[in-house]
């Protein structure tokens, strides 16, 4: 079953496009590895499904219903969760109450998500400010769950992190995946991508240029698209 | 001896300065708006309680009771209205559209009222003549040590709402990063209304003692307003704890500033209020956006 | 891979188009039309003018100092104040009156160069709240001054010598001379190089700090002049209307007036604040008699221009046609550089 559709999306910063004509389908338990260079739009196009940025044209239905018009905190509600690309977490607040602010009912409690991510538990009455790359990490991911969510998007999870720290984010990560919980995750990293997700979508420009399953996609092609240097085979 | 009950009914004015000034911080704390309309809000709030009064003969602090919920529904509005939109304007519409409502508001008082002076001293009780007599020259008005308990209950009520209250929890959060507050579910403009329905109350509460101790009118706001920032803006913008500071601070300058010469008074509180500002701090505690 | 030419045809940057220069003469040939009032019109008809021009030079400067610098003070009235008393001072001593309000003006633009070292530190709130305790606290030493008339207010009996019809016309060429000196001073500061480093700053001061703009000199300059341009409106309010008193000239209703006329004619424009000024005029001409409700309805419209109208009547019409009749800015003209094909 679909969860999650995208139709003919357009987004702007300003006057900038940033993400013209993405149209996309997200089946529920599936998981998506979004690939591509630093300005291709990937960013953009999860902050617009969590409902942070408005889209300029296009549809985003969520389990059949037309949320185009919905508030981010509604869609949080719905089900949808945002691991945002910098982490983002409250500062000041101590990261047990970093998940306690996200909670909503479900199995995913503050205990739950300590479990999840035993490396929190000694810390987690240290304020966010406080924490290393990878800790930060982890608390943006159980914030993240602690929402309960039907959809969960993760963005750049690795960016900035030690390998170590990488290594231990994943694990969490494919625990989940066997839970079955759906996820679109924008990774820089190919192996990474393609080790986790089943199908794999490249954007450059704002657009989608490739689209298929790890199996069918050679590594090679995927790189072709990154760079967008399909366009210049194609002109020489 | 004197010098001594200038500083103790200085702490005892530095209570009010305090109450009055914890909305303004709330307020500026959570969404960095200046409301420039907070001292016509408290007057305002003394206004509505002198209607009840004309129609109920009954203590004033009862009929504060029919009051303080017109007013938290009317900063609900306020914010939902008005100041949400102001704020996606930019840094610079919310204050200028404060600035408007400020004198919206004085005018139509004016209107509705005339310009006489008013006191809601005597509709008190006996509590404005009570008083404690410690020594010759030193005495604590039971008034006095009422607004600094109210004071500092309201502050401390707060203090305890933010920090251990989901609600509370919610709005330091979107205090931080409203953006990130929404992608974790918090409805980011209802608790910036809930936060402005708070400091309206609060503001209420502080008219209701400026016109007991003192006299009021239509035009008493801006002072109010000018006193209420530089209670907060010595205590360091947004911390609470440091609002009572600031407040007592204030209050001392100016009641020592009488002693020499009670035209000095509130010359006195600026001229330590612009020292505050020049000095290397700029404020007694650390600016922190969120308390 | 062959390399693919692009052709770029030369770009001119471009300060005048024909629309603004000629708005510009034209404007210039009508202040020096203006000169001429006091002898075609009636004396009543000067003072309406005469306080015209007034606002429009407050509005100027609030608007140099909001729109162009970034600094929001809602204590402008302390150089009001301080330019209308210093007049009081300096006439006391000696000088003569429309001497005095010359010096009085430079005396207040003097006065904010020391302040400016320790205003231009504070970030926007402590700024603005520290500018209107500056103000208080000069209306509050003004008023232990007895030979300043104290509370209770002073006139400048040194008018007196002049007859009333020479009187306002002196008033009225002095500040049509300020008026029209401030404008042309802001004028020619916004065309020149330190005029683009102000509105780099106005537009984004990280960015022009990075690279390399002199952020504060940029503010202290329009400082400096906003408080010598205030206190010059404030010395032509006393000689304007004779009577001044701490409680209302240093008022902070004139804060209101200033944010009126800027918020109403677009805020960091140049036409806008005078375009502001005549509305002003014009409602105060209209219902100035109509007390508390005229003051209700400005402060209602300053509420609605804010949350509907936030770039002003000038800044709205400016960019919807990018239309300048006084030009500040630049334009860039010529062809488009060809795109490189897919």
């Amino acid at each position: 079953m679909t969860l999650l559709a995208l139709e003919g999306i357009e987004a702007r910063h300003g006057l900038l496009p940033a993400v013209r004509g993405v149209s996309l389908d997200v089946a529920e338990g599936e998981v998506l590895a979004l690939v591509g260079a630093n300005g291709a739009g990937k960013t953009t196009l999860l902050r617009m499904i969590a409902g942070a940025h408005r889209p300029s044209a296009g549809r985003v239905r969520f389990g059949g219903a037309d949320i185009t018009s919905v508030r981010a905190h509604d869609r949080v509600r719905m089900g949808i969760a945002l691991v945002p690309e910098g982490r983002r977490l409250f500062p000041s607040l101590t990261v047990e109450e970093n998940l306690h602010v996200a909670a909503r009912p479900g199995r995913w409690t503050v205990d739950t998500v300590l479990d999840a991510f035993p490396l929190l538990r000694p810390l987690r009455n240290r304020r966010a400010a406080n924490l290393s790359g990878g800790e930060q990490q982890a608390t943006a991911i159980g914030r993240a769950l602690m929402t309960n969510p039907r959809l969960l998007l993760l963005d750049e999870v690795s960016l900035g992190l030690a390998p170590v720290a990488v290594e231990s984010v994943y694990r969490s990560l494919e625990t989940l995946i066997a839970e079955g919980v759906t996820m679109l995750l924008v990774e820089q990293d190919l192996t990474r991508a393609t080790s986790v997700a089943r199908r794999v979508v490249c954007m450059l420009e704002g657009r989608l240029v490739l689209e298929g399953t790890g199996q069918e996609l050679t590594r090679e092609q995927i790189m072709d698209a990154y760079f967008g240097l399909h366009r210049a085979r194609r002109a020489t | 001896m004197t010098w001594v009950n200038a500083v103790v009914q200085g702490v005892l004015l530095g209570g009010y300065y305090a109450l009055l000034a914890c909305g303004l911080a709330l307020m500026f704390g959570v969404m960095r708006i200046i409301n420039l309309a907070h001292g016509d809000i408290a007057v305002l709030g003394a206004y509505l309680i002198t209607v009840v009064l004309d129609h109920w003969n009954v203590n004033a602090f009862i009929a504060l009771v029919p009051v303080l919920p017109v007013m938290l529904i009317a900063g609900y509005g306020l914010q939902r209205t008005m100041l949400d939109r102001a704020l996606r304007s930019g840094v610079l519409v919310p204050l200028l559209a404060t600035f408007g409502l400020s004198i919206v508001i004085q005018n139509l008082l004016l209107e509705k009222f005339s310009p006489d002076v008013r006191s809601l001293g005597g509709n008190a009780g006996g509590l404005v003549t009570a008083s404690w007599q410690i020594s010759n020259q030193l005495s604590i008005s039971a008034l006095g040590a009422l607004i600094l308990g109210v004071a500092v209950a309201i502050l401390g009520g707060l203090q305890l709402f933010l920090s251990r209250t989901q609600a509370g929890r919610r709005m330091r959060a979107t205090a931080q990063d409203p953006d990130t507050a929404e992608l974790v579910g918090i409805d980011s403009r209802g608790v910036y209304a809930r936060a402005t329905a708070i400091a309206v109350a609060t503001a209420c509460i502080a008219g209701l003692f400026l016109a007991m101790r003192s006299t009021f009118d239509p035009f008493s706001g801006p002072t109010q307003l000018i006193f209420a920032f530089e209670a907060v803006v010595i205590g360091g913008f947004g911390s609470l704890w440091g609002t009572l500071v600031g407040g007592i601070v204030l209050g001392v300058a100016q009641t020592i500033g009488a002693q020499i010469d009670p035209q000095y008074s509130v010359l006195a509180g600026h001229l330590v209020f612009l020292a505050v500002l020049a000095s290397p701090h700029g404020g007694i505690f650390r600016v922190r956006p969120a308390t | 891979m062959t390399a693919v030419p692009a052709t770029t045809a030369a770009v001119r940057v471009q300060r005048w188009t024909r629309l603004s220069a000629g708005f510009t003469s034209g404007f210039g040939l009508f202040a020096v039309a203006l000169a001429f009032v006091p002898v075609a019109l009636s004396q009543t008809a000067t003072q309406k003018l005469t306080t015209l021009l007034i606002l429009v030079l407050m509005a100027a400067m609030w608007n140099a100092l909001a729109g162009y610098g970034g600094l929001v003070s809602i204590g402008q009235q302390g150089f009001i104040g301080l330019g209308a008393y210093g007049t009081v001072w300096l006439c006391n001593h000696g000088m003569s009156p429309y001497r005095a309000m010359v010096v009085a003006t430079l005396f207040c633009g003097a006065v904010s160069l020391p302040v400016s070292y320790l205003v231009l530190r504070f970030r926007a709130a402590q700024f603005a709240i520290a500018m209107w305790v500056l103000a208080e606290v000069a209306a509050i030493l003004v008023s232990f001054d007895h030979s300043l008339g104290a509370g209770t207010g002073t006139s400048l009996i040194e008018l007196n010598y002049y007859s009333p019809d020479a009187r306002q016309s002196y008033t009225y060429w002095l500040t049509l001379g300020m008026t029209a000196f401030f404008l042309a001073v802001l004028f020619v500061l916004l065309r020149s190089r330190m005029g683009s480093s102000l509105q780099a700053i106005r537009d984004d001061e990280e960015a022009a700090a990075s690279v390399g703009v002199r952020v504060v000199l940029g503010k202290r300059i329009l400082f400096v002049l906003a408080a010598a341009g205030c206190g010059g409106a404030g010395a032509m309010t006393l000689a304007n209307t004779l009577f001044i008193e701490p409680g209302s000239i240093f008022g902070v209703n004139f804060t209101a007036y200033m944010i009126f006329m800027v918020l109403v004619g677009g805020l960091g424009t140049f036409e806008g604040p005078i375009l502001g000024a005549i509305v002003l005029f014009l409602i105060q001409n209209h219902w100035g008699s109509s007390g508390v409700w005229y003051l209700v309805g400005l402060g209602v419209g300053a509420i609605l221009f804010a949350l509907l109208l936030p770039r002003g009547l000038w800044g709205t019409l400016r960019d919807r046609y990018a239309i300048q009749l006084l030009p500040v800015g630049h334009f860039l003209r010529g062809a488009r550089a060809a795109e490189e094909p897919a």
